[in-house]
């Protein structure tokens, strides 16, 4: 018994909150038009909301999922490179991949090549992908959902699965325009692999480095080509470290710059310009919530105010008063955010497939967090004026 | 300087009170050294012209605002030594308020007008039913303050001033709305209560027909108290 009484609220807190709810779920029921008016705009608040964090995820998994899901901590790139398109632009040799191979406190580092390419399928569609060439059996490779894993073939390609959509099966032989390079899709990923919006397709950096010298004959890649190449370039250093390693250092011998993984996500072309655009939409949202809110809860305390007077006059005190109407906003805020977010998944649920959105639990749970706590905020500001209002004028004022 | 001893007996107890208000050029007198003394039981009537005063009476009685001179007690208690949320548990435990045309909550129904002040005192389960009976409401408990009649709504707020069990009630004109017929009806519940439930009454009014149900009547005039002529 005791340790029941011990869990529950005290009787004094049990009372305050019964007393405050008495009046707060009244008034609600009682405005109802007023209160569901109110809520609406509060729940198309929370539908685009929701539709934003859709649009966001959506956006940054288009851009740069091939990179969340990778192993690696960091990547170095050659110094001086800028950071938009960085992928893209950088281009290290065989003696910077050394040295970090070679360095302290570095577990794997292994060559990776990035470059968006145009080709056409055996079935004449044409299409865009992302190549990242990595070693063979490294760390690099990407978890397969079916088919074999990159290297058995030299021309052989493991497609995101997302590619799948667009008529790409294994077996599926891909032309790169211009250079008449035949690749073969030998596998898929686990899951989505995208960068800078197109399917990611990983094969051998040797196969990479064909292509990027620009040496490459048309068909499909042999190991004579490979044999006669001279060219150790790649686009970047994928290290896999412990966080207390200094990169700063290493890359001070490589004539690197090192980025980690999160901080590489701004080298994805247009990365930083769509997530920084819609960072910006949600945040005036968030903005407009609040305002909205904290509007409607002024014109209500100013529309309360007689009664107000009354309830102070006889004997509500001041904090009582502003916890009622907090408790008020807050169910609003609560009750008609959540009708929202339920329309926002549902509408999520209809998206067309050419459109990124990825609804993810995550960035939802905060979203709608942040709708209803700057909501009350909003709500706060406006009903703090209850404590100046005078229960004097209960009596009409008339002295 | 008056020497009176002061009795915790008397429920009101006033002595030598002044109260200005406004700034400046406006700035009035709206209580000049008022005294009254009222026992429990006692119903008093305060009369007088509009802006002598006699809100700022009850005010000062009813612990709304202190009196800048002068001591005000109610059963004893020095009502200048209470302040922000000490006075409003006093006025709630001990004063109750009926104010021009009830002046209920819209959003409440009789009987949760009378359960709200009931929690605010920290009392849950309070039974609305009696005491809407004692004045006449019980077939309106369960209506708004919209789907009452003026007398009605006047007579939900007697009930609400009395659900803490007040020894002093304060009417600040509880009959202006009302037609004769009703402030009659109402003036009498209030004498009812007065009488019956020793309850000290002071109600200020215009309404000079109702005065025949007080046990005693005052004047105020310029924000001052004298037997009334």
């Amino acid at each position: 018994m005791t340790g029941v009484q011990s869990l529950s609220a005290p009787a004094s807190v049990r009372l305050e909150i019964g007393v405050m709810m008495f009046l707060a779920l009244r008034e609600l029921r009682f405005a109802r038009g007023r209160f569901t008016l109110m809520g609406v705009v509060i729940a198309l608040i929370a539908v685009l909301v929701v539709l934003l964090s859709g649009l966001s995820s959506g956006l940054v998994n288009d851009g740069v999922s091939g990179l969340k899901s990778m192993p690696a901590t960091a990547f170095a790139f050659d110094e001086g490179t800028i950071t938009d398109n960085a992928f893209s632009r950088s281009l290290v040799d065989g003696e910077q991949l050394a040295t970090w191979q070679e360095a302290e406190g570095v577990e794997q580092a292994e060559p990776m090549g990035v470059s968006i390419v145009n080709g056409t399928t055996d079935s004449d569609q044409q299409i865009d992908m992302t190549l990242f060439g990595i070693e063979p059996g490294g760390f690099l490779e990407p978890e397969l959902s079916s088919g074999s894993p990159v290297g058995a073939d030299l021309g052989g390609i493991v497609v995101s699965e997302t590619a799948k959509s667009e008529g790409l099966d294994i077996g599926t032989v891909i032309t790169l325009d211009r250079i008449g390079l035949e690749l073969t899709v030998v596998g898929f990923t686990e899951g989505q692999s995208t960068f800078g919006h197109v399917d990611v397709a990983y094969l051998p950096i040797d196969t990479w480095r064909l292509i990027a010298s620009n040496t490459a004959q048309p068909g499909a890649p042999t190991a004579a080509e490979i044999a006669a190449l001279d060219y150790d370039y790649s686009s970047v250093v994928a290290l896999r470290t412990p966080a207390s390693t200094d990169l700063g250092a290493i890359d001070d011998a490589a004539g690197t710059m090192t980025m980690t993984r999160t901080e590489s996500f701004n080298a994805s072309p247009g990365y930083e310009a769509e997530t920084l655009t819609l960072t910006m939409i949600q945040v005036f949202l968030y903005a407009i919530c609040a305002l909205v809110v904290g509007a409607f809860f002024t014109v209500w305390t100013i529309q309360r105010t007689g009664e107000i007077a009354i309830l102070r006059a006889v004997g509500a005190s001041r904090g009582y008063l502003l916890r009622d109407s907090i408790a008020q906003a807050a169910i609003l805020l609560v009750g008609f955010t959540a009708v929202g977010v339920a329309a926002g998944v549902g509408f999520g649920a209809i998206m067309p497939d050419a459109m990124p959105f990825d609804l993810e639990a995550g960035p939802i749970a905060v979203a709608s967090i942040l709708t209803v706590v700057l909501g009350l905020i909003g709500a706060v500001l406006a009903v703090v004026r209850i404590s100046r209002i005078d229960p004097l004028t209960a009596l009409g004022g008339q002295r | 300087m008056n020497t009176a001893t002061t009795s915790p007996a008397l429920a009101l107890d006033i002595r030598d009170a002044s109260l200005e208000l406004g700034d400046g050029d406006a700035r009035v007198r709206a209580l000049d050294s008022v005294w009254l003394q009222v026992e429990p039981g006692e119903f008093v009537a305060i009369v007088g012209p509009s802006g002598s005063g006699k809100s700022s009476l009850l005010a000062v009685a009813g612990a709304l605002t202190h009196a800048d001179s002068g001591t005000v007690r109610v059963h004893g208690t020095e009502l200048g030594a209470l302040s922000g949320n000490a006075a409003a548990r006093f006025r709630r435990d001990t004063i109750g308020f009926v104010f021009q045309s009830g002046n209920l909550i819209p959003a409440l129904t009789a009987a949760d007008q009378l359960r709200l002040v009931g929690r605010l005192a920290g009392n849950r389960a309070v039974d609305p039913a009696p005491l809407l009976k004692a004045v006449g409401m019980s077939a309106r408990a369960d209506h708004r303050p919209g789907q009452l009649s003026g007398g009605e709504r006047q007579r939900v707020g007697i009930a609400r001033a009395l659900v803490n069990a007040p020894t002093l009630l304060l009417g600040d004109e509880p009959t202006a709305a009302l037609d004769r017929a009703r402030s009659h009806e109402v003036v009498r519940v209030l004498a009812e209560q007065a009488h019956e439930s020793n309850v000290a009454v002071v109600m200020v009014t215009h309404d000079h027909d109702v005065l025949e149900h007080c046990d005693r009547v005052l004047e105020m005039v310029d924000g001052r108290l004298s037997p009334a002529a």
